[in-house]
């Protein structure tokens, strides 16, 4: 077995492959780039294995110091090997180059380096390390205390950092579906398969989700046996069966990022982040060109896009780059394995120090070698596994630093074979080499020390079950001494855990333990069947790796000297000397935290805020455990006693686009449209946001200097001749029953029981804390029948009102109602000319005079050749009006005759802009009038609460202070200057008075320029409110420095007396 | 969360939408205005077994009491809260 025999240099630069083995397609070349390298790889690669595969050791710089970092694992916990991937608005920083699938034309880029990632000048940061240690934003540049916003800041923002966000909005495509089942798997490795394949087998629905873009878990990393096939072959075999279950499905590339109430589970599934472009075809030979349909996309007559039950997804143009998961599971088994531990030395960051475990993951999955010459540490047996691979695939391993002395014979022999010097009892002290490792410095069992060459340094600390899923609900994990690892405690409602997840390293363990827990996760669902057979594989004899720590903070304070009788796992020999990182993505170390524990940030909460432990995006999955466990050193606790930090979701980081799914920009929420919106648009209408409506502001003519012209001109037509406003957007509720009469007069504070047949009035209802929550209009269409109005912000929180009223206050009460908002188009006609439009627009026989039909009014009529519509005779603007009622379907032919109608009367459309001049001039309060904040005897409304019956906020009316004289209410305001310009928001100052909050009188709501007066008019609650009349007081607007002179009038400004109304 | 809709079965937490207690009673029309303003404005904050309204907005849109243990959000039961005040059994 010769040194490097089986690596060879292949045509395309990938000096590291393997020429045999791997689960890589050696036929498919996928050309890449990575900074200004253009490498190739092979489809089955991950960017970190391409990267590898062609000899790039140094991928990143570091988080505070710039050291230079390479790839420590082959997975989703991958602390240094962050790139940014893709351009322009696609680029995505902080990419684990461990969790990039490649693809041909993929583009990465080293990320926090300046100007190049070899030569970083940042690197001097490394220099200033004793400014950056643990704590320093709270101790170094601190003085003087403007430079921070000015100098310090910038500076650290700029040197310390990762990935740049592109700054741009995400062009890509998102989703969030909803899954249901009976036993959602998470992880398909040997426990998640057996668990899957148990439970599936006795026809539970399954969901088995994995991160990776293939299911096995660690057996694609392994040379293992199981049922005596390879493992590979068994986990392929496995998902065959398990694909052809109707009830199972896969999701790959799919992580479980959160567990929530109720066997709720977020879920991430990447749909197309490893095709070139996300959301477009894979480039495929065989394709169309462009500009030809694709074979994707759909055609006339085709169904509507779905997907298959089971089966992998498709990827076509019209899906997103990821899709949000809401899995709903009545039972969930956890069997998300468990990520290798970095042992604590100096310089242990260094390009070619790797997990123990990521080294067999290259050599066996992806048939690359990470290095050539190869020194293994471990604190167990772990690390002997990694010798065998190594050995298998022709690297030459260098020397063996088993921190045990007493290794076992058969070991020991092993290493005799493979020609490598072991150090039992030995610890590494040191990785040396700037850009990549080329020595390894050993302390012998009996202190001697040696440096060995070595270009890969494998590390194996144990393993630490991925547990985070576990705690997402409060649940506590607790140590095991036996597994050397903290393991899930309580568990969420409806959680198993199974195999390496909860410690069970061994393969067959972690198969039977998954076999089991699938099966007892179906028989909870109801879904019985006889014992699950095993997977069988070889007994696994190793013993868990100890979490072994360097003796710490050495002797520099007699505070320290408890460390040696600590928990046992500090080995008292040895000392970190340099620097240790314990995490490596936010640059902690030990040194870090033997400060944290000096200044007293010992609790594990503190601990983590003070260095930043654990608070990168890996949420420390390489840190935490080996963090607190130099802490529970110092403090000589034992490690359970010092407890560990919560994990919150996401597990993995998830995008904000992936959350929000479509619900973004325009599709944030749903606009509603009333049924004469595209008659509207034709016109020229200028439409505004009413809740979700869009309603048209004005209607915009060639030649208007701007919208004011156009709704004074508007405004001006329903005052003279005629005007129709489009009012569908008004809340309509319809009531029947018996007791409608009854359940009005608590619901508004008149009475609406007297209210006639035919008749319509005008209503007014409060909360139960006495406050205004909205007015409209009440009419009684039949003795049992009423359609009442709200205003178009509150048609939803009325509805609600009104069934919390009925349904839990006074349910006795027998009356049933119901939204018909979109049911009925409703249309305003108001002006001196709306009798003629209106008779004309009517069919032929309707009697509409003053006598046949009276302000307010209630009736019935038809139009359109027979389309029965509701008449009511109520007007917003105080000029002669009707509303009229149409079926939604026949809005937009209603208009049109309306329109029609009016024609040689006129009429003009008119929109919210002329609808809001046209209530102020009457003083009819709207929404800045009704704002939550103001009562009845606010608006001047109090004489219509009737003292004869209880309704819904009168006792609290009562209060003294809602009483006050001096309580700001509705009043008229008109600048003595006719020529001024209102400003609602602006502040009533006395004259003479300096415009300070004390000096605070009340405040203007509505403002309008009234086409009819001439000049600006506003409605505003002043302190004395209707006492007042013809004072005078000034608006102050302090944001625009302006300050109108004011004099106090009635709210009505036209015609008070309302004779208009009844003509 | 989970709500089991005695009308719908169960469901999500977002088609529901919260008020709060169930328990405080309107008072009687002539009650003292303290009684109103214990109503509207006082509630317990109770650690454990809640009694409270959540609305079905997204679906039946009736009002439910749901009895949850406000520690674990587990949800004991969800009731009509009309059928409820009736005194009917289906409730």
């Amino acid at each position: 077995m010769s040194h490097a025999g089986n690596v060879v240099t292949g045509p395309s630069g990938q000096t590291q492959r393997l020429a045999s083995g791997g689960l890589i397609d050696r036929g498919t070349t996928l050309p890449f780039r990575f900074d200004e390298h253009d490498l190739a790889g092979l489809h089955g690669d991950t960017l970190a294995s391409a990267l590898l595969a062609n000899g790039v050791r140094l991928v990143g710089r570091s988080f505070k110091y710039h050291r230079p970092r390479g790839i420590q694992s082959a997975g989703s916990e991958e602390p240094n090997a962050l790139v940014e991937l893709r351009d322009g608005a696609w680029r995505e920083p902080n990419t684990p180059a461990t969790m990039i699938e490649l693809f041909a034309g993929l583009r990465a880029t080293s990320q926090n380096r300046f100007p190049s990632l070899r030569f970083d000048l940042m690197a001097m940061n490394g220099l200033f390390a004793p400014l950056l240690k643990a704590g320093f934003y709270y101790k170094t540049f601190m003085w003087p205390a403007s430079f921070w916003e000015r100098f310090y800041e910038p500076l650290i923002r700029r040197a310390a950092g990762l990935g740049r966000a592109s700054g741009v909005a995400d062009p890509d495509l998102y989703e969030r579906a909803t899954l249901f089942c009976d036993v959602l798997v998470i992880g398909a490795g040997p426990a998640g398969l057996a668990a899957a394949l148990a439970a599936g087998r006795r026809g539970a629905r399954v969901v088995l989700c994995d991160e990776d873009f293939r299911p096995g878990g660690r057996l694609l990393a392994e040379r293992a046996v199981v049922d005596h096939q390879p493992g590979v072959a068994w986990a392929a075999a496995a998902e065959a069966e398990l694909a052809a279950l109707t009830e199972v499905r896969i999701l790959r590339r799919t992580t479980v990022f959160g567990a929530y109430d109720h066997g709720t589970y977020g879920a991430l599934e990447r749909v197309a982040d490893h095709l070139a472009r996300p959301g477009l075809p894979h480039p495929q030979p065989g394709l169309p060109p462009p500009g030809r349909p694709h074979p994707g996309d759909p055609q006339p007559g085709d169904p509507p896009p779905g997907r298959s039950q089971s089966g992998p997804p498709h990827s076509g143009p019209q899906e997103p780059r990821q899709r949000c998961w809401r899995i709903i599971a009545r039972r969930a088994v956890l069997a998300a394995g468990a990520t290798e531990r970095p042992l604590l030395f100096a310089g242990n960051d260094r390009p070619g120090v790797m997990l123990a475990g990521a080294v067999r993951a290259y050599l066996n999955r992806f048939a690359v070698a990470p290095g050539r010459e190869v020194v293994i540490a471990t604190s167990g047996d772990e690390g002997w596994r990694t010798l065998a691979d190594c050995l298998h695939h022709g690297l030459r391993v260098a020397a063996v630093v088993d921190r045990r002395t007493d290794v076992p014979a058969p070991l020991q022999a092993l290493a005799a074979q493979a020609g490598a010097r072991l150090f039992a009892g030995g610890r590494v002290t040191s990785a040396r080499g700037a850009h990549g490792l080329h020595a390894v410095d050993v302390i012998d069992a009996s202190g001697g020390t040696h440096r060995v060459g070595a270009d890969l340094l494998a590390m194996a600390g144990g393993w630490n079950p991925a547990l985070a899923l576990s705690t997402h609900l409060g649940g506590k994990p607790v140590w095991d001494d036996t597994a050397s690892a903290f393991v899930p405690g309580e568990l969420p409602q409806g959680m198993l855990v199974a195999g390496a997840a909860r410690a069970r390293f061994g393969l067959a363990d972690a198969l039977a333990d998954g076999a089991q827990a699938g099966a007892n996760a179906a028989a909870s669902c109801g879904f019985d069947g006889p014992a699950p057979v095993p997977p069988r594989a070889d007994p696994d004899e190793r013993a868990a790796s100890a979490l072994w720590l360097p003796r710490v903070a050495g002797k520099r304070s007699d505070d320290f000297d408890h460390d040696e009788q600590g928990n046992g796992l500090v080995d008292s020999q040895y000392a970190v000397s340099g620097k240790a990182f314990v995490d490596f993505q936010h640059d902690v170390t030990v040194d870090d935290v033997t400060i944290a524990h000096r200044e007293g940030f010992r609790s594990v909460e503190h601990l983590k805020r003070y260095t930043t432990l654990g608070m990168a995006t890996d949420q420390g999955r390489t840190a935490n455990v080996t963090g607190l466990a130099l802490m529970a050193a110092l403090t000589g606790q034992n490690i359970e006693q010092t407890g560990t930090t919560r994990l919150r979701p996401p597990y993995t980081p998830v995008a904000i686009g992936a959350l929000a799914g479509h619900d973004r920009g325009h599709d944030f929420r749903p606009t509603r449209l009333t049924p004469a919106h595209g008659w509207a648009a034709a016109q020229g209408a200028v439409f505004t946001e009413a809740g979700a409506w869009l309603r048209a502001s004005h209607f915009a003519r060639a030649g208007d200097a701007d919208w004011q012209q156009a709704a004074s001109r508007e405004a001006l037509a329903v005052r003279n001749a005629v005007g129709v406003c489009d009012v569908s957007t008004l809340g309509k509720i319809e009531m029947v029953g018996p007791d409608c009469g009854r359940l009005l007069d608590r619901l508004y504070i008149n009475t609406f029981s007297s209210l006639p047949v035919g008749r319509a009035r005008y209503g007014l209802m409060l909360r139960e804390d006495g406050l205004v929550l909205d007015d409209g209009t009440v009419a009684r269409l039949e003795p049992d029948r009423f359609i009442i109005t709200t205003t178009t912000a509150n048609a939803g929180p009325v509805l609600a009102h009104m069934e919390f009223c009925h349904q839990v206050l006074w349910p006795e009460l027998d009356v049933h109602f119901v939204s018909v908002t979109d049911r009925w188009a409703q249309f305003s006609l108001a002006g001196p000319r709306a009798r003629d439009v209106l008779a004309a627009a009517l069919d032929p026989g309707c009697d509409l005079s003053n006598e046949a039909f009276p302000y307010m009014e209630a009736g019935t009529a038809s139009m359109l050749g027979g389309v029965g519509v509701r008449l009511f005779r109520i007007s917003f603007s105080g000029e002669l009006a009707y509303e009229i009622a149409v079926p939604a379907a026949s809005g937009e032919a209603a208009i049109r005759a309306l329109i029609q109608a009016g024609e040689k009367f006129g009429i003009l459309p008119y929109g919210t802009e002329a609808l809001g001049c046209l209530r102020i001039e009457k003083g009819h309060p709207a929404g800045g009038e009704l704002n939550g904040q103001t009562t009845a005897g606010d608006l001047g409304l109090a004489r219509m609460m009737s003292k004869r019956k209880d309704f819904i906020g009168r006792a609290l009316t009562q209060r003294p202070a809602l009483l006050a004289p001096d309580r700001p209410s509705l009043v008229g305001l008109r600048p003595v200057d006719r020529t001024s310009r209102l400003r609602s928001g602006a502040h009533f100052i006395a004259p003479g008075a300096a415009a300070t909050i004390a000096n605070d009188q009340g405040w203007m709501s509505s403002v309008t320029y009234s086409p009819t007066l001439g000049h600006w008019i506003g409605l505003g609650f002043l302190a004395g409110g209707m006492a007042r009349l013809g004072e005078p007081i000034r608006a102050c607007d302090p944001l625009r420095a302006e300050t109108v002179e004011l004099t106090v009038v009635a709210p009505c400004h036209i015609d008070p007396e309302g004779a208009r109304l009844r003509v | 969360m989970r709500i089991p809709c005695p009308h719908c079965g169960e469901r999500g937490s977002e088609e529901f939408s919260y008020l709060g207690a169930a328990d405080p009673q309107r008072p009687a029309a002539d009650a003292p205005i303290e009684a109103w303003h214990d109503y509207v404005y006082l509630r317990d904050n109770p650690v454990g077994v809640h009694r409270e309204l959540w609305q079905h907005v997204y679906g039946c849109r009736r009002w439910l009491v749901v009895t949850r243990d406000t520690r674990s959000h587990a949800i004991a039961g969800a009731q009509d809260a009309m059928r409820l005040r009736l005194g009917d059994a289906a409730a």
